[in-house]
């Protein structure tokens, strides 16, 4: 065979394991790194470079090098004019010793000689510089051949496409961080709207102050016992923030009425559900539930509620959990016409009430966030910040807490033993 | 001294000089444990490094890069690189690109 057959079959082999290494999801660097061997393999050069261009720097920024020495420079900058002299090239192989017009060559002269540097090859895609292929003399010591520089070409049109391919998925990551953060930074504007909502809502009752956010809150401690996801529970919280905003409607006096209010006062205050609904289903919510939860938070599951006298199951779970934050709540302020009620009797009301009123289950889950918190299982304080001290501590209520959950979650040996007939107290 | 595929063995350098045998196959991880034994063998003083390829079937693109960086590591150290033992296709693709004009043959 001649050896010219033989160059070409050798230099074929390096360009198919060039296209392979591209293509495979090594390590960039790595991958650049191998480039490098495989031209210099293919045509037997001693030494040389793969650089990527920055176009901010307008610098050529090394990214693997092979026996230039540890002095050779890292990082090479590029004039306006030598890149339009590049990119007007394209892809083409330069012969180093006969560009000395250009500036890059006259500057950095001294470092390509030393090393014998002989061609230096832009990487241009898509009309755009990528990087640089830099090579020294071959081991033959001849000089390179037409042939072998277009295989030089071919072999660094590969590189610059894995190079162009590296930069679009950097600028691809940078954008999704950017949209990430700016998601964040929305999220956070939707949630302080919401809260400045809540604010309102409640500034329009003195006796209820603070209403919706507790409301809120409680909604998102239910959630959490729950083990719902970062999101639900955000969600959740919001629709409480949010239920009573169809109140923004209904005259002050009639929700400020220091008395009990007559059926044409009753049927505006009713309305709120309906008109809270209205008022949100337009806007879009991150959480698909909130309008919802403020049109059936006075449904019940018994079909007593209002406004539709739904039943059990036709209840949004959303709307069910913001009922048991907005009752519990009622119940643990003081109101015009009635006085705040012991922690104690609310949670027989709450147990008393569950299947009626309220879902069992999200009682339960309740009263069981309320029991850890007071037996030091969960440190947040979360009850005690909402209803105070004092009024979390009263004496008997972790036992009521325990006696209730025990009833109506039975999980303990005695109960075992009640529910098979024999019981032992 | 015989070695598996694509691993290499090097015997202890003697008078300052360390024999390094090649696996069949010098491809990029091959090439690499050479350059390294080589590299090892030059950092405790050897002047002289035999690579033997006896067992050398193939050499890759790659393994002949690395192979340049070998020689020139050893040239820059002032040690010189025997080739030894290769059969007539490596001699003649180390011919081709060059190798032998910066080797001794063996």
């Amino acid at each position: 065979m001649a050896e010219h057959d033989h160059k070409l079959i050798h230099a074929f082999g390096a360009l198919a394991e060039l296209g392979q290494e591209i293509t495979n999801k090594n390590n960039f660097q790595e991958t650049i790194r191998t480039s490098l061997h495989l031209i210099s393999g293919a045509l037997g050069i001693m030494r040389g470079a793969v650089a990527r261009f920055s176009r901010f720097g307008h610098e050529l920024n090394m990214l693997a090098i092979r026996g230039l020495g540890d002095d050779f420079p890292l990082s090479l900058s590029l004039t306006l004019e030598d890149e339009r002299q590049f990119l007007s090239c394209g892809l083409t192989p330069i012969d180093i010793q006969q560009a000395k017009v250009l500036p890059f060559f006259q500057v950095y002269d001294a470092s390509f000689e030393r090393r014998g540097l002989e061609l230096f090859v832009p990487l241009v895609v898509r009309d755009e510089i990528v990087g640089a292929i830099f090579l020294g003399e071959k081991a033959t010591g001849e000089a390179y051949t037409n042939y072998e520089k277009e295989i030089v070409c071919a072999m660094g049109q590969h590189i610059g496409v894995a190079i162009a391919q590296r930069n679009l998925m950097a600028e691809i990551e940078r954008h999704a961080d950017e949209n990430r953060q700016l998601f964040d930074e929305m999220r956070s504007t939707y949630h302080d709207t919401v809260k400045a909502f809540a604010a309102a809502i409640d500034c329009k009752d003195k006796y209820t102050e603070g209403h919706s956010v507790r409301v809120g809150k409680f909604s998102e401690i239910i959630a959490m016992e729950l083990g719902w996801g970062k999101d639900e529970i955000e969600g959740a919280a919001v629709a409480g923030y949010l239920h009573d905003v169809g109140k923004l409607t209904v005259e002050r006096k009639i929700i400020n009425a220091p008395y009990r209010i007559n059926a044409k006062e009753s049927k505006e205050l009713n309305g709120h559900p309906g008109v809270g609904y209205e008022i949100l289903q337009p806007i879009h919510h991150p959480y698909t539930d909130v309008p919802l939860a403020a049109k059936y938070h006075h449904e019940r599951l018994d079909g007593r509620g209002y406004p539709d006298g739904l039943y059990d199951r036709e209840i949004p779970y959303i709307a069910k959990i913001v009922t048991l934050a907005d009752s519990f709540d009622a119940m643990t302020t003081d109101r015009p016409y009635k006085a705040r009620r012991p922690a104690k009797e609310v949670v027989e009301d709450l147990q008393r009430n569950a299947g009626k009123q309220f879902a069992p289950e999200l009682v339960t889950a309740f009263l069981g966030g309320m029991l850890k918190e007071l037996q030091g299982q969960d440190k947040t304080k979360r009850f005690r910040r909402l209803l105070g001290r004092d009024y979390m501590e009263a004496e008997g209520i972790v036992d009521t807490l325990k006696y209730t959950l025990n009833e109506m979650a039975p999980t303990t040996p005695m109960t075992y033993v009640a529910a098979a007939g024999q019981v032992i107290l | 001294m015989t070695t598996q595929s694509a691993v290499v063995s090097s015997l202890e350098s003697v008078d300052g000089t360390a024999i390094i045998h090649a696996g069949d196959y010098i491809n990029k991880l091959s090439g690499e444990q050479i350059e390294h034994e080589c590299k090892r063998k030059l950092d405790e003083g050897c002047k002289e490094i035999i690579l033997n390829f006896a067992d050398t079937e193939i050499v890759n693109s790659i393994g002949i890069s690395i192979l340049l960086g070998v020689i020139d590591t050893a040239s820059n150290k002032g040690a010189k690189v025997v080739f030894s033992d290769m059969n007539e296709n490596t001699v003649e693709l180390f011919e081709m690109l060059g190798l032998t004009k910066h080797v001794t043959l063996a």
